[in-house]
Parts: structure tokens; sequence; C-alpha cells
């Protein structure tokens, strides 16, 4: 029964959370805390903070977590973070057909033209959300955004810009 | 073919940090500059429709590159290699070490990390805007502004950006 609540909570999770990352963050309170009372708050808080020092969505990050912590095995483990990835394996490959189909059409081609800017605004977006005082601690930071979005720009692989980056934080903190 | 979509998305998943869409770069250099796989446009036309439509963007966006290169099992493929690093991760870190915090080396580490994702994400951004006409660059900007100072959902910008795109198509060139 569990593992069936588990599934479709996380189900769920997968098909509403938009927007990426943060956005989906609500969407998994209301459920895991609020609704199931798998985790407390400050479990989840805890799990936030993990997930930012861990690689992958936060989406996944919860499910494999909340997975373990509910059934105590791997398999709760699994079954919530494959419940994640439906979504994204049924909708995403029906939206890849219709573009791999419509790709030259010239409507299709016209609101694309239009909602690029959107789209770019809400990665821009996201970026903004950063600029706060736990990710800008001081002026080298700021050195750091900047070297890092010099060498991204100048196409130097982001594996490395990451690990230098942290070689960076270790050698100045 | 396989083997290189998985270990490409596996590299992915294991260094994608903050945000989905500070894989971007990532994923733009493997499969538009080495792997050749997409033209440029044609990627970040996809990319927008990855975005618009729901759940993770890391997951959304290993679907259509793995989709396109192999059909359904390509896109299978491409999620399994970018779940299962943070998947690993995660439970051994739910199994065994409770919490990493604490560690001053990961700390520091962390305070070093977190501004160069900001770059990853500001990156793409400007790369989508860049070959814009002004007007459309302009509303990019307004756009990011009032999604980061506002909650309104951003899938009503998208709709309203599609409309107004077929409109324009409709005025400009009923028929053709």
């Amino acid at each position: 029964m569990i593992y069936l609540q588990l599934f479709l909570t996380f189900l769920k999770i997968g098909f509403f959370g938009f927007g990426g990352g943060y956005a989906m963050l609500s969407l998994i309170q209301n459920e895991v805390v609020l609704r199931h009372s798998w985790l407390t708050g400050s479990q989840l808080a805890d799990i936030v903070a993990i997930s930012q020092m861990t690689p992958g969505p936060i989406a996944i990050n919860s499910a494999t977590f909340v997975g373990y912590t509910v059934t105590g095995n791997i398999w709760g483990s699994m079954l919530a973070t494959s419940a994640v990835c439906i979504p994204p394996l049924t909708l995403m490959i029906a939206v890849t057909i219709f573009y791999i189909k419509l790709r030259n059409n010239r409507y299709m081609e016209g609101a694309l033209k239009w909602m690029r800017p959107i789209l770019a605004g809400m990665i821009g977006a996201a970026a903004l959300a950063f600029l706060n005082r736990e990710t800008f601690t001081d002026w080298w930071s700021v050195g750091i955004f900047a070297a890092a979005f010099a060498a991204t720009w100048f196409k130097v692989d982001a594996t490395i810009v990451i690990l230098l980056s942290a070689l960076a934080g270790i050698l100045i903190y | 073919m396989l083997w290189q979509l998985f270990w490409s998305f596996f590299k992915i998943g294991a260094f994608t940090f903050g945000s989905g869409y500070a894989m971007i770069p990532m994923i733009e250099k493997e499969v538009v500059d080495r792997k050749k796989w997409f033209g440029s446009e044609d990627f970040y036309n996809h990319l927008a429709l990855a975005q618009s439509s729901p759940g993770p963007i890391a997951l959304n966006t290993a679907v259509f590159v793995g989709y396109r290169q192999k059909g359904w099992i390509g896109a299978l493929t491409a999620v399994l290699g970018t779940v299962i690093p943070c998947f690993t991760i995660i439970l051994v870190i739910a199994m065994f070490l409770g919490d990493i915090r604490g560690n001053e080396y990961v700390e520091a580490a962390f305070r070093g990390i977190r501004p160069a994702v900001v770059a990853l994400i500001a990156v793409p951004c400007v790369r989508m805007l860049k070959p814009l006409k002004w007007p459309l660059i302009l509303l990019g900007i307004a756009a990011a502004l009032v999604i980061w100072q506002t909650s309104i959902s951003p899938i009503w910008f998208i709709i309203a950006g599609a409309v107004a795109g077929i409109i324009e198509v409709l005025v400009k060139a009923p028929k053709e």
C-alpha cells in the first residue's frame, strides 16, 4: 500500500512539476510533508540543502531520499525515482514526435520565434533567483562568477568549471 | 550509439548542480559541438519545447536528445544515464551519511561552486537572446524580470508567446 502511495505521489510530482527546480519545491512540500507526513518540514529543508550539494534535479533527489526513508529499502527508493521519470518519458516523447513532424511548419516556426525570448527569460529568472547573500558572499564569489561565465562562454567544459570553482572555494575560504 | 548516449548523459547527470538549467552548456557542447547530433538552432528550438513540457528540464532534455538519436530506447538510455549518478549518491547519503553539511571542506568547495552555477545558467540565457532582433531581446529581459519578481506561473507567458507568434504569421503572411 505504501508502495502504491509512493508511486502515485511521485508520478504526480513528475507530471505537474513545471518550471524546473525550486518551482517544484512547494508541490513536493505539499505532498510529502503536509499530505502524507512522510517527512517533517526540517527534514525537507535538509534534503534541499543536500540536493544543492549533490548532482541531479531536486525532484529526483527528493524521490530517492523519501523512497528510502519511508520504506527503509532500496526498492522503495527505486520505485519513487522511476515514478518521477515516467512523465518526461511519455509526454516529452509525444512532444518530440510532434516537433519532428511540424518542425518546418510556418505556424510552428512563428510560435517558436516568440517563445524563445520568454524561455530565455525563464532561464534568466532562475539565474536572478541566486542573487542573494548565500551565493554571493563577497567579492571573491563575484570573481568566480565572472571567471566561470567567461570560461563557459568560450566553451570550456562545465565539469572543469565546476571542479575549478570547488578548488577555488577550498583555497579561498 | 546507445553506450555513447548513456555515457554522455552519465557525465552530464554527475555534474549538474543547483538547477537543471545549469546543464544546458554541458549538453550543448556534447551534442552540438562535439557529437554534431544537432544544429545549434534546432537544439535551442527543441530545448524550448522541453522547457514548455512538464517534468524536470534535465530529464526532458535527456528524453528529446535520446529519442532523436535512437527512438524510445534511446530516450530511456539517456534518462538512465542522467538518473543513475544522482540516485546512487542520494541513496548512499540516505543510508549511511545522514548529513554531509558541517564538513568545512565541503562547505568551502560549495561556496566556490554556487557562483559558478549561476554563470552556467546565465550563459545559455545570453546565448539564446543574442541572435534575436532587439525587440525580442527586450521582451526576454522583461520576461526574466517579471518571472523573477512575481509568482505568476511561467506557463502563461509561454502560451502568450506562442499565440503572439502564430498571430504574427497570420497577419504578415496569411498564405504562402
